[in-house]
C-alpha cells in the first residue's frame, strides 16, 4: 500500500501494516476526544514512524495515488478537531 | 470512530473529485491550481523578506543598546573619580535594568532567526513540491486531451489531487507561521521605535546633566590650576623674586 504523510512525500509500506496503522490512527482520535495536544503529537509522530521505518520512500517526481494519507506531525488539536468534525484543515483546491 | 488518517484520506480525495466534477475543462483548472500555488508562495517569501528586514532593525536597536551600556559604565567611573558615588550608583543601576532589556531582545531574536530558518527551508520544499505538480499536470493535461469528453479520475489525476492537498495545506500552514512571525517581530518593532526599551541611554535625562556638572566643576579647577602656574600663582607659594635679587 501506498501512505502519503503530508508535508514529507509518499512511502510504499507493505500490505500487512494496515491494521497496524489503523489502530494507530484510532489513538489519534482518542487523543483529540480528550483535549491531549502530547498525546496527539505523540500518536501522528508513531503512526509516520512506522511508515518511515516500514517502508521504501518513493520519488517525488510521481505523484500515484495513496491508499492512506496522514496529516502532518505537528498537527495542532484545534487543526485536529477541524479535520474530524468538519470537512476542514484540507484547504479547498483553488 | 474514525481516526486522523483515514478522515484526511476521504476528505483529499472527496475535495479533487468534486473539483474535477464540476470543472469543464480539467486541464485549465489544473493550470489554474498550479497559477495560485506559484502566487500564493510568492506571498510566502514577501512574507519572510518582511520577517527579515524587522530583524535588521531590531539587531541595529541592540548595537545602541550596547553603546549605551558603554556609555553607563564610563558616566559611573567619571562620577566615582570625583568622588559622587550616589550618582555612580544611579548610572550602575541603570545599566543593569538596560542590560536586562538587552538580554531578552537578544533571546527573541534567536527564536526570530530560528523560526525564520525553518520557514525558508519550508518554502523550498514547498518550490520543489510545485514544480512536481507542474510537470505532472502536463502528463495528466496530454491523457484528458487524449480521451477527450472522458472525464474519469485516473490514476495519476488522483496522485495529483493529493499532492494539491498536500501542497495547499502546507502552503496555509507556512502563511499562518510567517504571519505570526510577521506580528512577533512587528511587535517587538513597536516596543523598540516607542522608546520603551531605550529611554533608559537615549535622553539627556537628569544623571547627564548632574555628570556634565561634576566634570564641567573639574574642568574649572583643572583650568584654574593651570592658568595660576602660567602666571606663578602656583599653589606652593614661591619666593618672590624681588627678594632673591636683593640677597
Amino acid at each position: 500500500m501506498i501512505v502519503r504523510l503530508m508535508g514529507e512525500g509518499q512511502w510504499r509500506v507493505d500490505d500487512s501494516l494496515r491494521a497496524h496503522l489503523e489502530e494507530l490512527d484510532l489513538a489519534t482520535a482518542k487523543a483529540v476526544e480528550a483535549g491531549d495536544q502530547a498525546a496527539l503529537h505523540a500518536s501522528l509522530e508513531a503512526l509516520a514512524s512506522a511508515v518511515r521505518e516500514n517502508g521504501e520512500e518513493l520519488d517525488h517526481e510521481h505523484l500515484v495515488p495513496s491508499d492512506s494519507i496522514v496529516p502532518p506531525v505537528d498537527l495542532t488539536l484545534e487543526e485536529a478537531r477541524e479535520l474530524l468534525h468538519g470537512d476542514g484543515l484540507v484547504p479547498d483546491i483553488p | 470512530m474514525s481516526g486522523l488518517m483515514s478522515r484526511t484520506s476521504v476528505i483529499a480525495k472527496a475535495k479533487f473529485s468534486k473539483l474535477l466534477d464540476k470543472a469543464e475543462d480539467p486541464g485549465e483548472t489544473l493550470d489554474y491550481s498550479y497559477e495560485q500555488q506559484l502566487q500564493q508562495l510568492q506571498n510566502v517569501k514577501r512574507g519572510i523578506a518582511d520577517v527579515t528586514t524587522a530583524k535588521k532593525r531590531l539587531e541595529l536597536e541592540d548595537s545602541s543598546m550596547q553603546q549605551g551600556l558603554a556609555k553607563l559604565d564610563d558616566q559611573a567611573r567619571q562620577a566615582l573619580a570625583a568622588g559622587r558615588e550616589d550618582l555612580a550608583r544611579e548610572a550602575l543601576g541603570r545599566k543593569a535594568a538596560v542590560q536586562g532589556q538587552l538580554d531578552g531582545i537578544k533571546t527573541q531574536e534567536t527564536q526570530l532567526a530560528d523560526q525564520q530558518q525553518k520557514l525558508v527551508a519550508g518554502s523550498q520544499a514547498l518550490q520543489t513540491k510545485i514544480e512536481a505538480f507542474r510537470s505532472q499536470k502536463e502528463v495528466i493535461k496530454a491523457q484528458y486531451s487524449a480521451a477527450e469528453a472522458q472525464v474519469k479520475i485516473g490514476e495519476a489525476a488522483t496522485g495529483i489531487g493529493e499532492h494539491m492537498a498536500d501542497v495547499g495545506l502546507a502552503i496555509q500552514r507556512v502563511q499562518d507561521k510567517t504571519e505570526a512571525m510577521q506580528a512577533r517581530a512587528a511587535a517587538m518593532d513597536e516596543l523598540t521605535t516607542s522608546g520603551a526599551l531605550e529611554d533608559f541611554t537615549s535622553q539627556g535625562d537628569d544623571l547627564d546633566r548632574q555628570l556634565a556638572a561634576v566634570s564641567q566643576g573639574n574642568q574649572v579647577d583643572d583650568e584654574l590650576a593651570k592658568m595660576k602656574a602660567e602666571l606663578g600663582q602656583g599653589s606652593a607659594p614661591a619666593a618672590p623674586p624681588a627678594i632673591e635679587a636683593g640677597q
